[in-house]
């Protein structure tokens, strides 16, 4: 079997501060009424909320403020397993989905296959290539789109698009045919081309992103997410296009999403991740057969293997 | 072998096909960032005019205060504040370039460009440069306007090919500083600010090294920036002859020879490090 992708068993852990205040800062019912009354996921926040009523008690904000620093200071580091044991093989031609709420570590995943991470144990093969040996050979394969369109804002899409063809030894006048040509595919106005990207949409901008990973021509493409954020007609073109890229290219697409109906609609199989782990792989029809119960959805596949349910993740992430 | 033989891309599916390859893609590359600078500056057009005032301003103010000690001390005071400016830029420009690309969100996408590392760094110090030559020239226009500057004895040849041979070491202690902001996100860009104040301090820019208390004087002799200095004095206020020069352009060169691949070494290091701790993601 032709793999474009081999992930074995990657391991990938971060080093944190932990979320959990240490024993005898902070009483816990006021740490948690304080993360609830934010409403904070981030624990910096969470903290602030606690300290400014420690400090309210004690008669002002410095002391507040002091004790969210010491606080922070003094939160213990802790070990997170952002990838833990991952083994996926991903077919050549494959669209291949990785669903999962945040910090699942799906982007994670996508940043070690990228060469921008280097996993702690595990091997990523690309057409053969180590990920980690041979960065350079897998560079040239692959092109990625984040979920954050990253660009110079005060640069128009054209510059930037000529910027990343440069990086990739691409001659002006090759730039020229293939940006005209991937916008129109794209649903891209051409004087949108020469406009400052801060001047864009998030669509538009996220399009752009699109068409300079797609000038390169890459056959493995990473899509990180790629229509979280976008309205529903700059979605569905975007879904149009990775279709029609699939069609078209001989290129293997791994793509991560938050969105069940995008996944089923594009993907050929389907990774559920949740807590750095791969929990099932397969088509999303299988899954649904074996996971979901009769006429059962994604939304019940991930409830049924990792007894969470999928409105509360996506609420809980908002 | 055979397995990787097997698992090969289809031909042209990598790289669109236009891609140039080898050292001629490098170089496309590299010229990539002079272009991408370039056109940045001109999107921000009113900073660099501001800017520029500024430059020119202080420049006039330094050597302004060498006036009532006569011609020779105007000169003497002017060639620090170009030199400086020049050098300067050249720094900043390599040190603070990985900044820029963390502050814009890119540099995830031009790190995972398949490019060898040293034609960003190439690139980006090509550029450093070519912007700090075309800034110090108009500084240069607007102080020998100002001062209507007797050159007639000074051998700007000699002078030109110092401050040539001495951009390489500058460029190779760039990229050493630049290795901070890939490291610290919030504090790296900060720290090149000491590295170049430490470089102001010891390196004579507008005093002779001797000024300096004795403890400190030592230090002088490890930058190049102190060469620099002292030899285009000679060349443009006494018509020094790169002959007379020889010394300390070797020197220069033993500088560059010494500071870039290890400027290199350290940054690829650097990088290593902040892949394996997941540093390179966006920030700021």
């Amino acid at each position: 079997m032709e793999y474009a992708l081999e992930v074995i068993d990657v391991h990938k852990r971060f080093i944190e501060r932990s979320e959990v205040p240490p024993a005898g800062m902070m009483p816990p019912e006021a740490g948690a009424v304080a993360a609830g009354a934010t409403g904070a996921a981030d624990p910096a926040v969470a903290a602030g909320g606690a300290g400014v009523r420690a400090g309210a008690r004690s008669g002002g904000a410095e002391p507040a403020a002091r004790g969210v620093r010491r606080w922070l200071r003094r939160a213990p580091l802790e070990e997170v397993r952002a990838v833990d044991g991952v083994t996926l093989r991903v077919r050549r031609g494959e669209i291949f989905g990785i669903l999962g709420p945040n910090g699942c570590g799906k982007s994670t995943l996508v940043r070690i296959v990228s060469t921008l991470l280097l996993p702690d144990a595990g091997t990523v093969r690309v057409f053969g290539h180590d990920a980690v040996r041979e960065p350079h050979a897998v560079r040239r394969l692959i092109n990625r789109v984040s979920v954050e369109a990253a660009f110079f804002k005060k640069l128009s899409s054209w510059e930037n698009l000529c910027y990343a063809a440069r990086l990739y030894g691409l001659s002006p006048r090759a730039i020229r045919a293939e940006v005209a040509r991937i916008a129109e595919r794209l649903g891209l106005p051409w004087e949108k081309l020469f406009t400052s990207m801060e001047h864009l949409s998030r669509g538009q901008q996220q399009k752009v992103a699109i068409a300079r990973a797609l000038l390169t021509s890459p056959v493995l493409l990473l899509l990180d997410e790629p229509t979280t954020g976008l309205d529903p007609r700059s979605k569905r073109d975007v879904q149009r296009f990775v279709e029609e890229v699939r069609r078209e290219h001989d290129a293997t697409i791994l793509l991560t999403s938050h969105d069940m109906d995008e996944v089923e609609r594009l993907c050929d199989r389907v990774a559920v991740m949740n807590e750095g782990r791969v929990i099932a792989v397969d088509t999303p029809q299988k899954l649904k057969q074996r996971y979901g119960g009769p006429g059962g959805t994604l939304e019940d596949v991930f409830l049924r293997l990792t007894g969470r349910d999928w409105e509360e993740v996506l609420a809980n992430e908002a | 072998m055979k397995r990787d033989a097997a698992l090969s891309p289809p031909p042209g599916g990598a790289l669109a096909p236009a891609a140039r390859r080898g050292w001629l893609g490098e170089l496309c590359s590299g010229w990539g960032f002079v272009e991408r600078n370039f056109r940045l500056i001109r999107r921000y057009a009113a900073w660099e005019v501001a800017e520029q005032f500024y430059n020119v301003v202080n420049a006039l103010t330094i050597a302004l205060i060498g006036v009532a000690q006569g011609p020779e001390v105007v000169l003497y005071l002017t060639v620090g504040a170009l030199l400086w400016g020049f050098l300067s830029v050249i720094f900043m420009e390599v040190a603070t370039s990985v900044q820029w690309e963390r502050w814009e969100g890119t540099i995830e996408s031009t790190f995972m460009a398949p490019i060898h590392r040293l034609t960003f760094l190439l690139g980006t110090s090509a550029w450093a440069v070519l912007y700090g030559l075309v800034r110090t020239s108009v500084v240069l226009g607007a102080v020998a306007l100002f001062f209507r500057m007797d050159l007639s004895r000074a051998n700007l040849g000699a002078a030109l090919l110092v401050l040539v041979v001495s951009s390489f070491s500058f460029i190779g202690l760039g990229l050493i500083a630049a290795v901070l902001p890939l490291l610290s996100p919030e504090k790296g860009a900060q720290a090149t600010h000491i590295i170049q104040g430490v470089l102001l301090l010891i390196s004579g820019v507008y005093y002779e090294i001797d000024a300096l208390p004795a403890w400190l004087q030592p230090l002088s002799w490890i930058s190049p920036a102190t060469y620099t200095l002292r030899d285009v004095r000679r060349a443009v206020l006494h018509g020094a002859t790169v002959g007379q020069l020889a010394p300390d352009l070797l020197r220069l060169g033993l500088f560059a020879l010494v500071m870039i691949p290890l400027g290199y070494a350290v940054f690829a290091t650097a990088e290593r490090y902040a892949l394996r701790k997941g540093l390179l993601k966006r920030n700021g």
